[in-house]
This record gives structure tokens, sequence and C-alpha cells, in this order.
């Protein structure tokens, strides 16, 4: 089963979320946390593990063979990204820019541009208990988010087996990383907080996840702020609000520490049941 | 010394408070500012200041594929050729999933047919507003699952940059995009100082730390404000010892203080609404700030 | 020999736009056959990425062998113009272009 844990807002507590929600599960039973926001992987500093494998993570691009190319340019004029120029009697391939369409390698006449691996990213296999903690990191100056997510989420796929419960951290917001580390998941926890801010966001979050079409509840994390709008929105919308953090000075504490919260803090354990409850009865049975 | 300086307010990770704190410094600053809400994916500024939309422009960046089906001869070669899985047979006809097109134009090139149209890609509107606070306000809404490159960013700095200096106003303040990637670099370009929202969290420092490099890369001044800085003393130390480091000016620490929250739930900034602690530290934040940039 | 400005105008008198891939206009200036011509770069500034390497390709198109900007070109950009062998001197922002060519002449700007 895949759950996706995303947000409209940064800083609502999707990375307090996967993390608490993973070691409660992992009590139990084996869970696979997967750290997708690769540009700002945070869920390594509250779960720790042994590390198991490394792997550098690659993405293609072209290199020019200058004694095969004939500067004809065409190279250039498919390139839609302005990822290679031809220059005088050279070719230049800004590799920061190229997306791995291969279209300037096919296309070219002279077959002057093998597309070779670049080095885009690290993943890093952690393991604690039962707890299986996968996390992609972009290299600096690697713009593409897209490619990592996605290379990770093949892995997991290629190395777990499908009943084990997976659980995606999510970058913040709403475009195409997050789209792709939310699609094909079965299920997405949208984390808020209930302020005009949260709300606001909670609302692109969700047309999102409707355009998307993905099934999805809501989290309201930092629960006594605010007001009820967004409990309000969600009995508007039919949407299912599967719990409620409180909002409490310690439990920011706790979390400034860098501590699992539910271990010793109660009320936030009990909403992890109420999560858990729903995940193995209402979605399981849906 | 006269021309128009820009603030630019960033925080690496989400939720420390940025936002509210930029629209403070918009009160404070009156309408001798031009603000710019630079988060374009989830944006909210507009909930504290009451833009109007008074204008309103589509924004158009790379490209979508579009098969005309009336051309279309179904052999599939736009399909083999894709690397984004982006034509996907749907209903026995080959259609462009637009959310996963990459806009490579690959598909065009090869298509027998000539059936497929490469369309400039509508990814967002940006606005020209007036605020409730009498000065006016560029923003921007970016689509749902579409690239933020950075260009949208660029655009609304841009058009800030240009109101600002033909309405001969003194600062151009930027709500600046979060987290450390190109909306982020975009965002900083051009600032003459740079606001770091912060927070005494293990993941507030390790962002800060972050972000604070790609500034350091531009040989840009900043000032830094620690939000909740109460919750952890300890790491609310470590960040001061950072900034004294990196000769980062220490603007201000803020209590942890449910007026914080208060002030956005009525839709207010912190210091129309609250009289104590809290205004005083944002505005001795903002006096500072002020003095830093008539320094250049 | 020809030398390229960043400007916000098509003339002597336009003020020197600080940026490099993202200039509104290139100015070719030859001072052999002394004629200055503009360059309309606005195509280029539009793009969301490599504005810079588009737009050192423009003056080296061009015949430049000498650029005069305020800002400086950001990295590819920069790769791109030593490869070509174009000398960049920054430091030119705040004057017109009339202006920095004088600074030019008299040893005044920074030689990247």
């Amino acid at each position: 089963m895949k759950i996706a844990i995303a947000s409209g807002k940064g800083g609502t507590g999707k990375t307090t979320l996967s993390t608490n929600l993973s070691a409660f599960l992992a009590e139990k039973s084996d869970v696979v946390l997967v750290d997708l926001d690769v540009e700002e992987p945070n869920s390594g500093l509250f779960i720790k593990g042994e590390l198991i494998k490394t792997e550098d993570r690659f993405k293609m691009i072209p290199k020019w063979d200058e004694f095969k190319c004939e500067i004809c340019g065409v190279c250039e004029s498919v390139c839609n990204f302005n990822a290679i120029l031809a220059l005088g009697k050279t070719i230049n391939i800004f590799p920061e820019l190229c997306h791995g369409c291969y279209a300037c390698s096919e296309l070219c006449p002279k077959q002057a541009l093998p597309m070779i691996e670049k080095k885009m990213g690290v993943l890093n296999h952690f393991k604690n208990g039962k707890i299986n903690f996968i996390e992609s990191r972009l290299i600096i100056g690697e713009e593409q988010a897209v490619p990592l997510i996605s290379q990770t989420k093949n892995y997991v796929d290629n190395n777990f087996n499908e009943d084990i419960i997976k659980i995606y951290d999510s970058p913040p917001g709403t475009s195409c990383p997050v789209v792709e580390a939310v699609k094909d998941s079965d299920f997405v926890i949208l984390v808020t907080e209930p302020t005009p801010f949260g709300l606001h966001d909670l609302k692109l979050a969700v047309e999102t996840m409707r355009v998307m079409g993905n099934r999805f509840g809501v989290v309201i994390n930092r629960f006594g702020i605010g007001n009820n709008d967004v409990i309000d929105y969600c009995k508007k919308e039919n949407i299912v609000l599967l719990a409620k953090i409180p909002n409490d000075r310690k439990i920011a504490e706790a979390y400034s520490r860098g501590e699992l919260l539910y271990k010793n803090i109660p009320e936030v354990k009990n909403e992890l049941v109420k999560i858990e409850t729903y995940l193995s009865g209402p979605l399981k049975n849906e | 010394m006269n021309r128009t300086k820009e603030i630019v307010v960033i925080s690496g990770k989400g939720g420390t408070g940025k936002t509210s704190i930029t629209a403070s410094f918009a009160y404070l600053g009156g309408s001798e500012v031009v603000v710019t809400d630079c988060d374009v994916d989830a944006a909210d500024m507009h909930l504290l200041l009451q833009p109007d939309f008074k204008v309103s422009e589509d924004f158009y960046s790379g490209w979508i594929a579009e098969i005309n089906q009336d051309e279309c001869a179904q052999c599939g070669e736009c399909a083999d050729i894709c690397r984004f899985d982006a034509i996907p047979v749907i209903e026995g006809k080959y259609t462009v999933e637009p959310l996963s097109c990459e806009g490579c134009g690959y598909c065009a090139l090869v298509c027998p047919a000539n059936a497929i149209e490469m369309k400039e890609a509508n990814v967002g509107k940006w606005f020209v507003s007036d605020t409730k606070l009498k000065s006016l306000m560029v923003h921007a809404k970016l689509n749902i699952g579409s690239d933020n490159s950075g260009k949208l960013v660029t655009k609304i700095k841009n058009e800030a940059k240009s109101i600002a200096e033909s309405e001969g106003k003194k600062i151009v303040l930027v709500d600046g995009s979060p987290g450390i990637g190109c909306p982020v670099v975009s965002s900083i370009t051009g600032a003459d100082f740079v606001v770091l929202v912060t927070e005494p969290t293990v993941s507030g420092i390790h962002d800060l730390k972050r972000v604070y490099e790609i500034v350091k890369k531009f040989n840009i001044p900043a000032g830094c404000i620690i939000n909740k800085y109460d919750i952890n003393p300890k790491i609310n130390t470590s960040i001061i010892e950072f900034l004294q480091k990196e000769n980062i000016l220490y603007l201000s620490g803020l209590p942890y203080d449910e007026t914080f929250t208060k002030a956005m739930t009525n839709g207010k900034t912190i210091v129309e609404f609250s009289n104590g602690y809290l205004k005083e530290k944002i505005e001795e934040s903002w006096d500072k700030i002020l003095i830093e940039l008539n320094k250049r | 020999m020809k030398i390229a400005f960043t400007s916000k105008g098509t003339n002597w008198e336009s003020q020197i736009d600080p940026r490099f891939g993202r200039t509104e206009y290139f100015l070719i200036y030859d001072d052999q056959k002394d004629e200055i011509i503009p360059i309309d770069n606005s195509g280029i500034a539009e793009e969301a990425h490599g504005a810079g390497p588009k737009a050192a390709k423009t003056i080296f198109d061009n015949g430049a062998t000498i650029l005069i900007t305020g800002n400086g070109p950001g990295g590819n950009a920069e790769t791109i113009l030593k490869k070509t062998g174009i000398s960049v001197y920054v430091g030119a922002a705040g004057s017109t272009v009339k202006e920095a060519y004088e600074k030019y002449k008299k040893g005044e700007l920074n030689k990247l």
C-alpha cells in the first residue's frame, strides 16, 4: 500500500507526520519510509538507521563527439531547452538545462551525440528495526527534481514487496515534483494547519488531487490555533478528516530537538491510532 | 543612492513565518513599497494585504505537445520516442498527457503526418494590484502541476522593479520562494539585502545553512530573524553563532507567541493587530534593514 | 574591431543594462566604420533558461571581440565567452553607453 503525505503549504507538518506515522506503524509491521523532497530531504533528522546501501543516481545527457560532427547545427535547432549551442567550430552542452529527451542525439545525422550518464543525485537506504528508510538528494546545481523522484519510486518498487506499507514524504506545493511524487499512490494524506494560509493552500492541494484522480484525506496539525474554517471546508466538500494533532508548545519543543513525538506525547499517539485505523479499515475495504 | 532598492525575504524551510513577517514589513513600509509575492506555487500574502487584482495577465513558459486527431495516423511513432511516457493510448487514440509532457518537441519533429503541434504552455497568471495599504503589489498564481522554473518569479520581480522605478517607489519588498531551488535563485537575483527567517529547530538550522549557501554565492548582505527563538535555547545559540561566523546581521528573535497566528486568522499583519513585544521586535528589524539598505 | 555593449536603449545616450543574458539590447560598435548597430535581445531575454549562452552566441556571430557590461555574465555564458576569446569588461552600470566607452578607453573598467 502506498500512502503519500503532501500539503499545499510548506511547514504544515508533512515530515513530522511521515516520520512519526512510520515509526509508529513499524512497531508492529514492516514499513518503508521514502523522503521524496529531494531538494531538501529532512526526514533523516528524525529517523536514524544503519546505512545499508548508497547509490549514485544518473540522468542521461548528450556528449559531443567532435570527430564525427559536421557542425550542421541540427542539435541546437531541435533543443527546446537551450541546452546545446553551436558556436563557431564547437558544440557546447549545458547539462543542467538538459531534460534528457534524446532528440539531439537521435536526430544527429552523424551520430555525433551519444547519450551518457551524468550523476544528478544520491539515493541512500537506511534500516532501523522494521523501518526501511530511503532518502534521495539532488546534488547541488541540479535543478530537476522529477527524474530523481521517479527513479527513487522505481527503486522502492523493485526492492520491496507490494504488501508492505510505503509512506512517501512529498515536497510541498502543487508543482510537477509533487505531481510526480504523489501519482499512483493508493491514498494521499494532506497535512494542513487550521489557519487562513493553511485553508487557502489546502484548497490548491485538493484541486491537484482531484485533477490527478487521487484518493485523499486531511490531517490537521497544530489544531487549536486559527479557526474552524478548515473543518467546515472538509465537511462541506465531503473530505475525510483523519486526525487532528493538537497545538502545544511542548510538541514544538520536542520537534525542535529532532525527537519523535508520539512516544512521549499521548495526544499525538491517539491521532496516529486514528490514522492507522482508517488505513487498515475503511481504506482497505473500499 | 536614490535608486530603487530590493529586499528579499526567504526561509529555506516552510512554515517559519516568512510571509507573515514580510506582510508586516509591507505594512511598515506603506505606500513607498512595491510588494512582490514570489511564492507562486502557494501564494498567501494576498490573504493579509487584500489586493484588488486590477491587472491580470496570462503567463506562458515552455511548450505542450498537442495531437490533431484528424490528421493523426495512429502510427505510435510519437509514443515510441517519448522519454517521458507522456503519450498514452486513451480510448484507442494516442493522446498527450499534459501533466507528463515536458515540451521537448521531439514527437512533433518525428510525426510522419505532421499532426503534432507544440503550443505555448499557459502555466499561470500574474497580477498587479493595489493593496489595502495603498501600496502596489505584483503577484502570481502558478497552475497545478506546472514547472516552477523560476521564470514566473523572474517575470514578476522584473515587473515590480519596473513599476517601482516608474512610480518613484523606494523599495521593492519580495516574499521569496520557499526551498532552495531555481525559484529561490530567481527570487534572490538582484537583491540589495536578503532577510532569512528561521526557527531554532533541527530542520530550521539545517535548511538555513543550505539556503545561505545560495545567498553567499551571490554575495548579497543578509540579516536573520529567528522566529519562536525560545522553544530551543541550545539551537538558538547555535544559529546565532552561525550568524556571527558568516557575518549575517542578527535582526531579532521573536518569541513563540499565539498572536502570530491570531493576527493572520483575523486577516491582519502582526503589526496592525498587536501592540506588544512582537510588534516592537518586527519594527526594530525593519529599522535595522532600512539602515543597511541606506549604506549601499 | 567590434565592441558589444549591453544596453537599455538603441543609441549612445542609452543607459548600460547591468545584465548580460537578459539585457534589452546589444549595441555593436564598429570602431573602423564608426558605426553603431542595435540588436534587440528581447527574444532571448524571455527564455526561461539558457539566455546567457544564447546572448554570447549573438555577439560572437556579430563579430564582437570585446564586451562592455554591468554585472557580468553568469557561469555558462562566461564559459562560452572565454571559448570565443571575447574579452569582458564589467563595472559600466550607471553610465550611458557613450560614458562606458570613454571609461573603457581610459582603462577605468574591470577586465574579467
